[in-house]
């Protein structure tokens, strides 16, 4: 299959190009780039990319398929069709599934799934402990033969300091990604949503940001003494970022993603018991998305993932502490991120699109977020202009736990392409 | 008035004005030897309480049985509660009975929010976690208004436990609506933080929360906060934060003792307070019932008290 992209403004930050140019995608690689190519041979199939950006394929490193176990709220192949609808072209799922992915043979599973039905790339995350216990350590090495791209005990923290430190000595030898949940439990003590003065008039027991901050210092001091890397997931307060960006500035090997909703949502959306605006970390204060922009802006936090977390209806539709966490993330986040950071000039789209892409794959070590010739041909193609509204019942995601139905963003995938080949064109799954 | 009535958060002072003048012609009814009116005859009222009550459940069936309804009572531990029926499900089917009010008790907050919009029966929130118990605020500002004359420039002193008392800020979304200043105090672990933001002065010390105050209202301190470690020992919170004869002083002189009962005799009130000749606790009693009476009445009715009681 053979594949022209024309016209379009291709960015793509790995290779730091910004300009309106054509690719050439021959055998599901990226074979050229370059203006006016006219590349000859027959059934070349053109996309007319004129007046939009073309970006390499979204790289979402931290989401929830759900799959094995939990089908009823999200599996391998509807999730990855929601993937291709936000633009993803690879996504690296979380391993609180039943059975847990905590050996290679829960790997090979989602992998070989993924194969069958997925239609995006699927890079799944292995546990940290056997079964999330947080007792022993998971088969980390085995699993890292198996495919898994890091691990993470997502979903709770690794309670115990030491097997953390344990874990973050073990999995550097085989260079796998830590991924940490920063949760102090004791601190969390229950809570459901951001303590404060929204938590109180509505009484709800709150989560203070110490339980998530206490948690981020942690993490950055093992790593510091221990030499070792560590991936600080779903950063939510002000305290948070500015631990990272000190701990960057002496040098210590840590990255960290923060969400969508942590850019564009306060604790404020929780009013009216809305359980749609119930998550973990919870949604923080208008402070604190302020701090997380210009985390962003500054490059103390370098990727923006999904946390895509879907749940059914019944899980949502209950009382408030009771209603499991999580929104899900794929078919809004770009969209999302367009409207919030690059519109309102927070990131340049360069600086944006980095952190969706080729930053998310140099923390898991793929070879992804790219254009670079000779690399798989995982494009996005999307026009930033053209205003939509989100539709929650038309996700593709079997569930529809999202608070942004009805908002009004801008950039919708118009392309999704995976190894050359159309999954999303003009907006339409095939 | 509303179709439910989930708590003052949402009401106007006007509505909570109506709700007390409609209650205060219900005492009328309760101080009559024969309390039967028909005002909701040939209605139904069923009670459904998740969470243990003896008084908050008995005045809600009194009242509904002296205004003629039929009432009926469910409990989650013997219903399909037991079986892992949803909460959702669980009303619907009571709604799909003819349900006319449901009087609701959960330890969620929130818990009869999520339900209002999706059955036909008026929902009555009675008490919901940590969140709101509005006619127990409607009772305690109705004797509040009987013995004070109004709520202007009020100074109310709501002590102990606030960070889990919904009778707290049931009674700060009424009280400060109507014109009264609320303050609260309490140990820094059962204050919650953002109180403020509520419209209310918060102390760590019972005694500055109570100077001058015309209304001390105290709250029940449950032993589970102790084992939770958010105070030492029942014995150091009465020390510290108890209210006694002598703490009693830094209010004013003729203020009212208030407790929306059951009272710990000794911890958060010497039972000195609670039965002293200012204590209207009983009084809050029967106020209770009337306020209910008037609740469900102006609820069945869609609100209009004008026609309500001849």
């Amino acid at each position: 299959m053979k594949l022209l992209i024309k016209g379009g403004r291709v960015v793509d930050p790995s290779q730091e190009r910004d300009e309106v140019t054509d690719i050439y995608i021959e055998d599901g690689k990226i074979s050229e780039i370059g203006t006016d190519l006219d590349p000859e041979g027959l059934n070349i199939e053109i996309i007319d990319a004129s007046g939009m950006i073309v970006a390499p394929g979204l790289v979402d490193m931290h989401c929830h398929l759900r799959d094995p176990g939990f089908e009823y709220k999200e599996d391998i192949e509807s999730g990855t069709r929601a993937a291709a609808m936000g633009g993803f072209t690879s996504v690296a799922c979380m391993p609180n599934t039943s059975p847990v992915i905590d050996n290679a043979a829960v790997v090979e599973y989602i992998t070989s799934r993924a194969e069958k039905v997925g239609c995006v790339n699927v890079y799944p995350i292995g546990a940290i402990s056997k079964g999330l216990q947080g007792k022993e350590l998971a088969e980390i090495g085995d699993m890292k033969f198996a495919g898994v791209v890091a691990v993470s005990d997502d979903g709770r923290p690794v309670v115990e300091s030491g097997l953390m430190r344990r874990a973050m000595e073990y999995a550097d030898m085989f260079d796998v990604t830590v991924v940490s949940h920063c949760e102090d439990m004791g601190l969390a003590d229950g809570g459901s949503m951001n303590e404060g003065a929204v938590a109180t008039s509505m009484g709800l027991h709150g989560i203070t940001r110490a339980a998530e901050e206490v948690m981020v210092s942690r993490d950055i001091l093992i790593a510091e003494a221990t030499r070792t890397a560590v991936h600080i997931a779903h950063v939510s307060t002000r305290g948070s970022v500015e631990l990272v960006r000190q701990a960057k500035k002496r040098g210590v090997c840590v990255t960290c993603e923060t969400c969508p909703h942590y850019f564009t949502l306060t604790e404020k959306a929780c009013e009216g018991f809305n359980t749609n605006a119930k998550m973990n970390p919870p949604l923080r204060t208008d402070d604190d998305v302020q701090a997380i922009k210009d985390g962003l802006a500054d490059g103390t936090i370098d990727a923006i993932a999904t946390d895509h977390a879907p749940h059914h209806a019944d899980e949502k539709q209950c009382e408030f502490a009771a209603a499991q966490n999580g929104i899900i993330g794929f078919e809004t986040a770009l969209g999302l991120g367009i409207t919030y950071l690059v519109k309102e000039n927070v990131l340049t789209l360069g600086k944006f699109l980095e952190k969706m892409t080729a930053n998310p794959a140099n923390i898991l070590g793929l070879n992804k977020g790219t254009l670079r010739v000779g690399t798989a041909a995982d494009i996005v193609i999307f026009s930033p202009d053209k205003e939509y509204e989100v539709k929650a019942e038309e996700f593709e995601s079997k569930s529809k736990n999202s608070p942004y139905d009805g908002w009004k963003l801008y950039g919708k995938p118009q392309y999704t392409i995976v190894r050359g080949h159309i999954i999303v064109n003009q907006g339409v799954l095939l | 008035m509303k179709k439910d009535l989930l708590g003052l958060k949402d009401l106007s002072a006007d509505e909570i004005n109506e709700i007390l003048s409609a209650a205060e012609m219900m005492k009328f009814v309760l101080g009559q030897k024969n309390k039967k009116t028909p005002h909701l005859q040939g209605r139904t009222v069923v009670t459904l309480f998740y969470e243990n009550s003896t008084r908050t459940r008995l005045s809600f069936e009194l009242a509904a049985k002296y205004m003629s309804a039929n009432a009926a009572n469910i409990s989650a531990s013997g219903s399909s509660v037991q079986k892992g029926e949803s909460l959702l499900d669980t009303v619907r089917t009571i709604d799909a009975m003819g349900t006319d009010i449901i009087v609701m008790r959960h330890n969620m907050s929130g818990a009869p929010h999520i339900i209002a919009p999706h059955v036909n029966a008026s929902i009555v929130n009675a008490g919901d976690g940590m969140n709101e118990h509005p006619t127990q605020a409607l009772l305690d500002m109705l004797t509040i208004k009987e013995k004070k004359g109004g709520f202007k420039g009020l100074k109310v002193a709501i002590l102990g436990d606030i960070e889990h008392s919904r009778v707290v800020r049931s009674n700060i979304y009424g009280l400060t609506k109507l014109g009264a200043e609320v303050s609260v105090g309490g140990p820094a672990t059962l204050v919650p933080e953002g109180m403020e933001n509520l419209g209310v002065k918060v102390f760590h010390s019972v005694q500055e929360a109570m100077v001058d105050a015309d209304v001390v209202m105290g709250l029940r301190i449950q032993l589970e906060r102790q084992k939770s470690g958010l105070f030492p020992s029942v014995r150091e919170y009465h020390r510290f934060f108890g209210i006694d004869g002598k703490r009693l002083k830094f209010a004013k002189p003729d203020a009212l003792v208030m407790h929306p009962g059951p009272v710990n005799r000794g911890v958060e009130f010497s039972s000195s307070v609670v039965d002293c000749g200012r204590s209207v606790i009983n009084e809050q009693v029967t106020n209770g019932v009337a306020v209910r009476m008037a609740v469900m009445y102006m609820l069945s009715r869609g609100g209009k008290i004008n026609e309500a009681i001849d």
